[in-house]
């Protein structure tokens, strides 16, 4: 689907949660604000992700990385990641960064 | 008539005509029909099959907005590792693989494993395991499984402590064999649940059982029995990836969930693998090289079809070498590649790949 070019990453989340392809574009864009059809367009999801600040594809100073860029989607999408869990328990955080 | 060049199971070009497309497609999907007593393709999906086959075009894809979702097995093995997984053996630490996997190849998730890939050799190197996982945590975005096999063959001798089922039963020695499996798929479930739980403790996504049944039905229940504690016991997504379209009957007895394991097809061990708590399931339909591709894809099709047809978890078919319609060679031909993983979506609905 594109991985973190697009919203791949994103619907593959949901699909760890058990669900098939379509509830989980349709969960994704609904939290993104966007249609399905939007969430494989690398040209839209390019800025998208920018302004959200979840990580780009392309090596941009200053976007989140890594788990900083996990953290802020774990809350976009209202689903706990176990490395973001990891991240709060061994800093004394009791939330992540909000969107 | 005009001449269309395909390519056989093996990979190799051949030249046929649009009506010889048409009629291995058919064969194929009603192959798929008679082994699982499933039902045969659509007249406008073999419709959608021959145009593609017929299709001049070097490289096919789904249409805009179909776009599916890709998992990983093998890890970076294709970067890393040597012909034994088609890799070209690049000079690149894991996290480097990976790293690229996730920005260059834009896969939608990833697996940490390691070159080995079984579980037994892989529980000794644990704690170096755990630490890229962690490292690996940190520095990327994708969801990230820890991948290995059961690989119940190892668990046998001369490789482990039980009697080899495949010594035993050419002496007529069936319920020797048959204990040793039992003993063995028991020690192999004991590795399975303890490494994904090293993984769980390092904050992987998932784990993914790969190359599941490759030793048969004793196998595939350690695997599902191994899913079932992980998935009852923690919130870690499982993945379960087969080995081969039909569970071999090495033992012949094995149940799971009152069903009999030995002879199953992809759309009965879905539901056994949906029953045991998994997060996705990947079914393999085997490539025969001495079809054409046409027959090879729509017999994969008609199988895959027939899983996600019922399935309640995302389905991700194996679309690799020697199987899913892919040529059985060490390299891929791209333009059998994207005809046999568009198929799978668009008429196997295939969740990702």
């Amino acid at each position: 689907m594109g991985g973190i070019k697009t919203a791949g990453d994103l619907v593959a989340r949901m699909q760890l949660k058990k669900m098939r392809l379509n509830e989980a574009k349709a969960y994704v864009a609904d939290k993104l604000g966007v249609s399905t059809f939007d969430l494989s367009d690398s040209t839209l999801m390019r800025t998208l992700r920018e302004e959200l600040d979840i990580g780009t594809v392309t090596a941009v100073p200053g976007i989140a990385k890594g788990l900083e860029a996990k953290a802020r989607i774990a809350d976009l999408l209202d689903i706990k990641f176990n490395c973001v869990e990891r991240l709060k328990a061994k800093t004394g955080l009791t939330e992540a960064v909000k969107v | 008539m005009a001449v269309i060049k395909t390519r056989m199971g093996d990979g190799s070009t051949v030249e046929m005509t649009r009506d010889e497309i048409r009629a291995d497609v058919i064969q194929g999907s009603e192959a798929a029909a008679k082994k699982g007593k499933i039902p045969t393709l659509e007249e406008n999906e073999y419709d959608y099959l021959v145009d593609m086959f017929c299709s001049p075009s070097r490289i096919w894809g789904v249409e805009r907005g179909h776009e599916a979702i890709m998992s990983k097995d093998g890890s970076v093995n294709t970067l890393c590792s040597s012909r034994l997984s088609s890799g070209i053996a690049a000079p690149l630490g894991r996290e480097a693989a990976i790293r690229l996997f996730e920005s260059a190849f834009a896969f939608d998730s990833m697996e940490v494993g390691h070159l080995d890939y079984s579980v037994k050799p892989c529980k000794f190197i644990a704690t170096v395991e755990q630490e890229h996982m962690e490292l690996l945590q940190h520095i990327t975005i994708l969801p990230l499984f820890y991948g290995f096999m059961p690989n119940l063959g190892l668990y046998y001798r001369p490789d482990g402590q039980f009697p080899n089922p495949s010594d035993l039963l050419p002496l007529g020695k069936l319920d020797e064999a048959r204990k040793s499996q039992e003993e063995a798929l028991e020690a192999c479930r004991q590795d399975v649940v303890w490494l994904s739980k090293q993984m769980i403790d390092v904050s992987a996504d998932g784990v993914n059982y790969d190359t599941v049944a490759s030793t048969g039905d004793a196998e595939f229940l350690a695997t599902l029995r191994a899913c079932e504690h992980i998935s009852g016991a923690t919130d870690m997504a499982v993945e379960i990836g087969m080995a081969a379209e039909m569970v071999l009957g090495f033992h012949g007895e094995l149940e799971y969930d009152g069903k009999r394991l030995a002879g199953m097809w992809p759309h009965q061990q879905m539901k056994v693998v949906e029953k045991a708590g998994a997060s996705i399931f990947g079914p393999v339909v085997n490539t025969n090289s001495r079809k054409s591709c046409a027959w090879n894809v729509a017999r994969a099709v008609t199988f895959v079809k027939a899983c996600t047809a019922e399935a309640t978890i995302p389905i991700h078919p194996n679309v690799g070498n020697g199987v899913g319609g892919v040529p059985m060679f060490e390299v891929s031909p791209i333009d059998m590649v994207t005809r046999a993983s568009a198929a799978m979506i668009e008429i196997g609905k295939a969740d990702g790949l």
